[in-house]
């Protein structure tokens, strides 16, 4: 083989990758939506939000392989379900807290996260758990691509889509929006704020579900699993700015390229070092985030 | 300045301490022990910025290469302890600065300074898991035994040797906690953590202020994980890094209390007995169960007592003490909801 000839396989693994790091970033936007909803509402923010997708995970590991339901009858059940549960993390832990100070917030989610890994080590034991579906894979020219990924893709965009009409076409959605713009006046005008923050605290859980739904496609569900991609999900916040939905869109594709590429050359956790060195020059090139607005 | 009567107190402690491996031996209570001096002396320096509202979850990342790299040069360089600890301690330090400078010079704080600092003990996890050709990856890692001089390896098989090197490190923990308290760092420190605006108005260097405690808690911690890792020849990514150890450390400070000196103290004596008694009753089905109660309580503690039980312990002693610090008061009006 000559020196085109290499030169051509190394560009459609180059492609692949790229291909490979846009069909990842979809799930990463969607994790990152979920999360800066939550803050941009709320002003708080969930460290155990990995934990709850690992928890729908399981949720769908039981219904399909367990329960012998279709996984498209399972996707439903194990979304409501991580919704009614962040509805719940909200009532219990952080409605309690709204006027202590922020971090107290935050590290009680912390304390939600160690309750959540050790209630799945309890439950279901440290075992590696998959579905059992083996999705086809996609031959595209000389190049592969995993169908499950482009299912989560195209899903995961889905979902965000949905998240917009839902935030701009209905009344609830535009209360939601007001109030993450000024938390105090809104409830001068007549909006129960308490069961704003309930629907939104929902609605993250709900976007969590969605992507345990897609995330168990490709992956082993394991208690540890939330701590694989929740470092990497704050990551893209904070670069993105924290409650900015745009700038965390833009941040999810750029980190999942850079694991993406990254893991070409060498192991997908390289990928995440790469990542994270990125992140830290990024940080004194654009401080205040990707897009450099903050609230 | 202290008392007559804390001296004399703090006096007569130490030497019960001392005296304590030479009257008693009972291996097993002295192994807790150590565990909880050596803990204590980690969740001390955790304290030591998260006082000052500068909550960092990624002191697992320093514990984990405090440990790491002095176990790893050990066996790879045959490099004593003596050496490698410091090595570690600066590699700890390194990162601290590195990631710090850009967080601190941009006003990174609050939420997104937690975040970062999270991601950063994240990725010292995934490092240590991804270079498993060296570090043996999640099965965890052991320094070699060594034949030749046990002093020079750090290795002693006696649990007295260890618990008086255990005291005196942490001692000296809580000896750099009241040099702080009494620096006027910390009056610097306490005005950023109100204002920072304000305090760089009045001419603190906000910057430089953040940096120096940063350096100092990592730099404690690394050498907390070496010592941990020397006194127990064994450790793994997940007792000695990641998210979990960073947030076992934030539990026992606030358990225990962060603005008393010996508050993470008082939480590490909490949290290990807590984690014993839970192994002995729950026997080999004890795996997750003193996570579970932790965490639990961690939220339970939050919400309800936030100032730990010493702190308000001493708080309900003296209730005229002082006037609480202004940061102090907003954790005293959340531990009563409803006022």
């Amino acid at each position: 083989m000559g020196m085109q000839g290499f030169l051509d396989i190394f560009d459609i693994y180059l492609l692949e990758a790229v291909i490979n790091g846009i069909l990842l970033g979809g799930v990463l936007a969607l994790l990152a939506l979920g999360l800066n909803l939550i803050f941009g509402v709320i002003d708080v923010t969930w460290i155990c939000y990995a934990e709850l997708v690992m928890i729908g995970m399981y949720a769908m590991y039981f219904i399909v392989q367990v329960y012998g339901l279709s996984y498209f009858v399972a996707a439903p059940f194990t979304i409501l379900l991580v919704a009614v549960l962040g509805a719940a993390l909200h009532y219990l832990v952080i409605a309690p807290l709204l006027t202590a100070p922020p971090i107290n917030q935050l590290l009680a989610t912390g304390g939600v996260l160690f309750v959540l890994q050790s209630f799945a080590t309890v439950a279901f034991g440290i075992d590696f758990r998959n579905l059992g579906i083996r999705l086809p894979v996609l031959a595209f020219g000389d190049m592969n691509f995993s169908y499950a990924r482009l299912l989560s893709f195209l899903a995961a965009l889905v979902g965000m889509v949905a998240v917009y009409l839902f935030m701009t076409r209905t009344f609830t959605g535009t209360a939601i929006r007001a109030i993450s713009q000024d938390r105090q006046i809104m409830a001068l005008m007549g909006v129960d704020t308490r069961r704003i923050y309930l629907i939104t605290s929902a609605l993250g859980g709900a976007l969590a579900g969605l992507a345990a739904c897609l995330l168990v496609l490709q992956y082993d569900v394991h208690p540890f699993v939330g701590l694989s991609f929740g470092p990497i999900t704050f990551l893209i916040c904070v670069l993105g700015g924290l409650g900015n939905f745009i700038g965390g869109f833009i941040a999810a594709f750029v980190f999942a390229e850079i694991i993406s590429l990254g893991g070409l050359f060498s192991d997908l956790e390289w990928g995440y070092v790469l990542a994270f060195a990125f992140f830290i020059v990024m940080m004194f090139i654009r401080p205040a985030g990707l897009l450099a607005r903050r609230r | 300045m202290m008392g007559q009567g804390r001296v004399a107190a703090w006096g007569i402690g130490l030497a019960a301490l001392i005296a304590l491996p030479f009257v008693y031996r009972e291996p097993y209570h002295l192994h807790i022990l150590v565990l909880i001096l050596i803990w204590s002396f980690a969740y001390t320096s955790w304290s030591m910025m998260g006082r000052f509202g500068l909550v960092s979850l990624g002191h697992g990342g320093f514990m984990g290469i405090g440990a790491y790299v002095t176990a790893l040069l050990w066996n790879h360089l045959g490099l004593s302890p003596w050496i490698g600890i410091p090595i570690s301690m600066a590699a700890a330090g390194a990162l601290a600065l590195i990631v710090g400078y850009p967080c601190f010079r941009f006003r990174i704080t609050g939420h997104y300074f937690v975040l970062v600092t999270l991601a950063l003990s994240g990725i010292v996890l995934q490092v240590i898991t991804a270079t498993r050709d060296y570090t043996g990856g999640s099965l965890g890692y052991t320094p070699n035994r060594t034949s030749g001089n046990k002093l020079l390896a750090l290795q002693f098989d006696d649990k007295t040797t260890w618990y008086l090197i255990a005291l005196g490190v942490w001692l000296f923990g809580i000896v750099i906690w009241h040099w702080v308290d009494r620096s006027m760092a910390r009056y610097a420190l306490e005005a950023i953590s109100e204002d920072e605006d304000a305090a760089a108005a009045a001419g603190v260097d906000v910057t430089a202020e953040k940096l120096k405690i940063t350096l100092l808690s990592a730099l404690m911690t690394a050498l907390a994980g070496a010592l941990y890792c020397q006194y127990q020849m064994f450790i793994t990514p997940d007792t000695v890094s990641g998210i979990a150890v960073s947030l076992q450390m934030v539990f026992a400070a606030i358990v225990g209390g962060l603005f008393v000196s010996l508050g993470p103290t008082f939480g590490a004596i909490i949290t290990i007995l807590l984690a014993e008694t839970l192994r002995i009753g729950f026997g080999t089905k004890a795996v997750g169960w003193d996570n579970l109660v932790y965490g639990v309580l961690l939220v339970l503690f939050i919400i309800f007592l936030p100032k730990g039980i010493l702190g308000s312990l001493l708080d309900r002693l003296k209730p005229q003490r002082k006037v609480p610090r202004a940061h102090e008061q907003e954790a005293v009006q959340a531990a009563r909801p409803g006022t």
